[in-house]
């Protein structure tokens, strides 16, 4: 098994033994394979691309096609411990819809997503008045699936509007992890960990 | 031949004595089955896996077809290699109540010496699934690994997780809904009209003078072939284009390929059909509604549920479209149940479950694998490919 991207290893980390977790978006199932594997966790998945979802199956995992926009109101209220939302928010079309759906579904959330905020996007944008294409957003704008870039100073405005708690955060540069000193600014991507 | 006197093996047939007690408050006794069995029980019976074929189907899922003489009708999905194999599972596959194929149908014996026809009773998708597990009872199977169909297949699926949950470990639904759409049931009523209208017909007693409504129970097939294709499949087999002539007749001969194709459709048709049983089956479907036996809500039906499962639909399927897939699992989840769910890709329509459409062999495969996994390691070495 190829080993997981780092914020969703950080993810892996943090989720406790035996936790049960939504992965939305989980693609073809890594981290779910992955905390089944060394967390015995009960993990379930939502994913919007057909492929994807039969490799996951095919690793044994229960994952449901579908789209992370409209088909959250499907599960219960505290359905899982643990609702996951990997570099997917900036994706959707509502986010501050689905972080409250988020944690109707579960007590706490993983979030990660790619900082628009980072000093090389800044510099792209200002210095060469383009859309800028980083390691942590590596597609031209007009094919981009990121359609609410996000970045970290607006995605903590966001969750205390909603009244919604930041229990932990993890900031990354390339796969490093780095201090949450100026990350704004230096930080390529965030994980953070909500509660209600 | 000794084996011919097991229970198990090629084509089965046995009589039990019952009473069943049918939905409709009729009980039925006795109870004939023709089934089919493939690979061998394993020491603790836990490789079982049940198909439950279609509305025309029938047990012959991987054996040659006595009257046609064509291959199983899923063969793509059965067999040495396949996601259902005989080298590792127990196959078992029951001609449903009220078909014709062997199973206690209207065609069947009544007490009094001559067929039921039409006094045959009613009977429900639970009916049909209540029987089936009276014969898993005589058969000495108590768990099922997994139950599998597709269409009025599926259906069986649902209702066995419903009323057995502790005796189904997974269940794959396949192309179906939980209840009959006001759409599905006119289709359905449009076919059983044409079997009533045909004077061979006789309020159903036709069995005596080798006389039956071929007519009507043709043209059922036709109108009910059609929802089985999807326009776009229709449209690229056949178009437009005219059977065996340069131009049109002026009459009205099969002119067009999809008349002459939907004539052979219904033709072929009855030779292996009862268009009694034609009626009994898509009433059965037509009162279909899962909720509606449990309190009206779906999600009742799979609460508490510990089975797995698998739910797929096909994207050209408008006869059972994933919105009523996805009914089924919105039902699951709120339910808390394991399900997966996957729409194919298929230009198809709703055959696309009997055909090759790509992905759901890997998916079934998957599901089923990962549950053997789950048992501790009972899957066989995988035999074909290179190792690394």
């Amino acid at each position: 098994m190829s080993p997981l991207r780092t914020d969703l290893a950080i993810i892996a980390d943090h989720v406790p033994e035996g936790a049960r977790v939504l992965d939305i978006g989980c693609g073809d199932g890594g981290l779910m394979a992955a905390i089944r594997d060394t967390k015995r966790a009960d993990a379930r998945g939502l994913e919007l691309d057909a492929d994807n979802v039969a490799q996951a199956m095919a690793k044994g995992l229960s994952v449901v096609q579908g789209d992370a926009d409209t088909d959250l109101a499907d599960y219960p209220e505290d359905a899982f411990d643990y609702a996951i939302l990997s570099q997917t928010l900036q994706t959707t079309r509502a986010p501050d819809a689905i972080l409250g759906e988020l944690l109707r579904i579960a007590p706490r959330a993983f979030v990660s997503f790619p900082n628009f905020a980072y000093w090389r996007v800044r510099a792209s944008l200002m210095f060469g008045g383009r859309m800028p294409v980083t390691g942590a957003l590596p597609l031209s704008w007009y094919a981009t699936e990121n359609i609410h870039h996000v970045t970290i100073d607006d995605f903590r405005a966001l969750v205390a509007k909603q009244g919604i708690g930041v229990e932990r955060t993890w900031y990354l540069t390339g796969n490093r992890q780095r201090g949450a000193g100026a990350a704004n600014l230096m930080a390529e991507q965030a994980v953070f960990l909500l509660g209600r | 031949m000794a084996d011919d006197v097991s229970l198990f093996g090629g084509p089965r047939a046995v009589t039990l004595s019952g009473p069943l007690r049918l939905d409709s408050g009729a009980f039925l006794a006795p109870l004939d089955f023709a089934y089919e069995t493939y690979g061998t029980l394993n020491a603790d019976k836990s490789n079982a896996i049940l198909i439950c074929h279609a509305l025309t189907g029938d047990q012959h899922v991987a054996s040659t077809h006595p009257v046609t003489g064509k291959p199983g009708w899923w063969v793509r999905l059965v067999g040495e290699g396949k996601p259902i194999d005989p080298a590792r599972h127990f196959v078992i596959c029951i001609n449903v109540l009220g078909s014709c194929m062997g199973s206690a149908g209207p065609a069947s014996i009544a007490e009094d010496g001559q067929p039921y026809g039409m006094r045959f009773p009613v009977i429900t998708i639970r009916d049909m699934v209540r029987a089936q597990a009276m014969l898993l009872d005589h058969l000495g199977i108590e768990t099922l690994h997994s139950v599998i169909g597709g269409s009025m297949g599926g259906m069986q699926v649902l209702e066995w997780a419903a009323c057995y949950p502790a005796r189904v470990r997974s269940a794959v639904a396949i192309a179906t809904a939980a209840r009959h759409s006001a759409q599905n049931i006119a289709f359905h009523e449009v076919g059983r009209q044409a079997i009533m209208a045909d004077p061979n017909w006789r309020g159903g007693s036709y069995y005596a003078d080798g006389e039956p409504p071929t007519k009507g129970l043709a043209v059922a097939r036709m109108a009910a072939h059609i929802t089985y294709l999807s326009e776009e499949g229709l449209t690229e087999k056949f178009g437009r284009r005219l059977q065996n002539r340069a131009s049109k007749t002026f009459g009205f001969d099969a002119d067009f390929q999809i008349e002459s194709y939907l004539r052979h459709q219904g033709i072929s048709f009855v030779d292996r059909f009862d268009a009694n049983s034609y009626l009994y089956i898509t009433r059965a479907m037509d009162y279909f509604d899962l909720a509606e036996e449990h309190g009206g809500l779906l999600a009742n039906a799979f609460a508490g549920s510990t089975t797995r499962f698998c739910v797929i639909s096909f994207d050209s399927d408008w006869l059972y479209p994933t919105s009523e897939a996805k009914m089924i699992v919105r039902a699951l989840n709120a339910g808390g149940a394991e399900v997966s769910f996957v729409e194919l890709s298929s230009p198809f329509g709703h055959d696309a479950f009997l055909l090759d459409t790509p992905g759901l062999n890997a998916t079934i495969d998957g599901f089923l694998k990962a549950g053997e996994g789950a048992r501790g390691g009972t899957e066989p070495e995988r035999s074909e490919g290179p190792i690394g």
